[in-house]
C-alpha cells in the first residue's frame, strides 16, 4: 500500500508541479518580479547617506546581495529552480493527502481526493492567509522564525480542526475543531514593523488573489490527481 | 459529491488493507510529505531559500 502511495505520489506531484510552473509563469511570477523592481528602488534609495562620495565609481557598490549567497540567475535559471521547488511541493501535498486519506480509511478515489485536497487548501492556504497574507518580495515582515512558527501551528491547528468539524459526529467534537481553528487567530500572528511597502497597494492586492488561486490549484489538483492515480494504481496490483 | 461514486479500488475481500498497515502506510506518507514540504518551504540555508524563493511567495509561505 506504502508503495502505491509513494508512487501516485510521485506521478501527481510531477503533473502538479507542471501546470502550477505554467499558471505562476503568468499569474504570480511577472508580480514577484515587478515587486523586486520596488525593492530595490527602496533598497537603493535607502543607501546614499553611507556611500555620498565617489561620482565617478557608482554602480559599483550598488549590488545589495543579502549575505552574499549563491542565487539563481535571473531567467531561465531562476525559472528552472522554481519548476523543481514545485515538483517537490506536488509530491509532498500529494502523500500527506493521501496519508491522511490512507489513515482515515474508505475509497481513495479522484473525487474523495479532491475533497480532502480542498480541506489542505483550507488548512495550509486560506486560514494561514488570514494572520500572514501572501507577500510580495519588499513586504515588511516580522522576524522570520516567528512567523513560520505561527504559520505551521495555525495551518496544524487548521487541519486538526477542519478533520474535528468534518469528520466527527459529535457536536461537542465539532466545536472543539472550531475552537481549535479560531485559536491562532485569536492568539495572532506576529505584527510587521510597518504597513508601508516599496510597491503600490494594488500590486499586492493582485498577487494576494494570485497567490491564493495557486495555492488553492496545488491542493485541489494534487488531491484529485493522487487519487485518481492511487486508485488506477491499487487496481492493478491486486 | 465526492462519494457519489463507489470505488472499484476497493473490492471487497482481495486488496482491501489490514487496518494496521493502512495507519502504517498513512503515517509513513504523511511524514514524508511533511518533511518534503519542510524542506522545499521553510528549510534556513540561504541556498536553498534562494533556490524556493519563488515558489515560497507563490504559495503565501513565509519568506524572507
Amino acid at each position: 500500500m506504502l508503495k502505491s502511495i509513494i508512487l501516485s505520489a510521485f506521478g501527481a506531484g510531477l503533473l502538479v508541479g507542471v501546470v502550477l510552473t505554467a499558471v505562476q509563469f503568468f499569474t504570480t511570477e511577472p508580480l514577484i518580479l515587478q515587486g523586486e523592481v520596488y525593492e530595490r528602488a527602496g533598497e537603493a534609495a535607502a543607501m546614499p547617506a553611507d556611500s555620498l562620495p565617489h561620482d565617478h565609481a557608482a554602480g559599483t557598490a550598488e549590488h545589495h546581495h543579502e549575505e552574499d549567497a549563491w542565487e539563481p540567475a535571473d531567467g531561465f535559471e531562476r525559472s528552472a529552480y522554481t519548476l523543481v521547488a514545485n515538483l517537490l511541493m506536488g509530491v509532498a501535498v500529494s502523500a500527506m493527502i493521501l496519508g491522511v486519506m490512507a489513515a482515515k480509511g474508505g475509497p481513495i478515489t479522484a473525487g474523495r481526493g479532491l475533497a480532502f485536497g480542498v480541506a489542505g487548501f483550507f488548512a495550509a492556504g486560506l486560514l494561514p492567509s488570514l494572520g500572514l497574507s501572501p507577500e510580495l518580495p519588499g513586504t515588511a515582515a516580522a522576524e522570520i522564525t516567528s512567523r513560520q512558527v505561527w504559520w505551521l501551528g495555525t495551518a496544524l491547528a487548521s487541519a486538526i480542526g477542519l478533520g474535528l468539524v468534518l469528520l466527527s459526529p459529535a457536536w461537542w467534537s465539532k466545536l472543539a475543531g472550531v475552537l481549535l481553528a479560531v485559536l491562532p487567530h485569536v492568539i495572532g500572528a506576529p505584527e510587521p514593523p510597518t504597513l508601508e511597502a516599496a510597491y503600490p497597494a494594488a500590486l499586492g492586492a493582485e498577487f494576494v488573489a494570485a497567490s491564493l488561486v495557486a495555492s488553492a490549484l496545488l491542493w485541489s489538483l494534487a488531491g484529485a490527481a493522487s487519487g485518481w492515480l492511487y486508485g488506477r494504481l491499487a487496481d492493478r496490483r491486486s | 459529491m465526492a462519494a457519489s461514486t463507489l470505488s472499484p479500488a476497493l473490492r471487497p475481500g482481495s486488496s482491501a488493507p489490514a487496518h494496521s498497515t493502512r495507519i502504517i502506510a498513512g503515517a509513513v506518507a504523511l511524514a514524508f510529505g511533511l518533511c518534503l514540504f519542510l524542506a522545499t518551504g521553510f528549510a534556513a540555508p540561504s541556498l536553498i531559500h534562494n533556490a524556493t524563493h519563488d515558489t515560497r511567495h507563490a504559495f503565501g509561505l513565509p519568506c524572507h
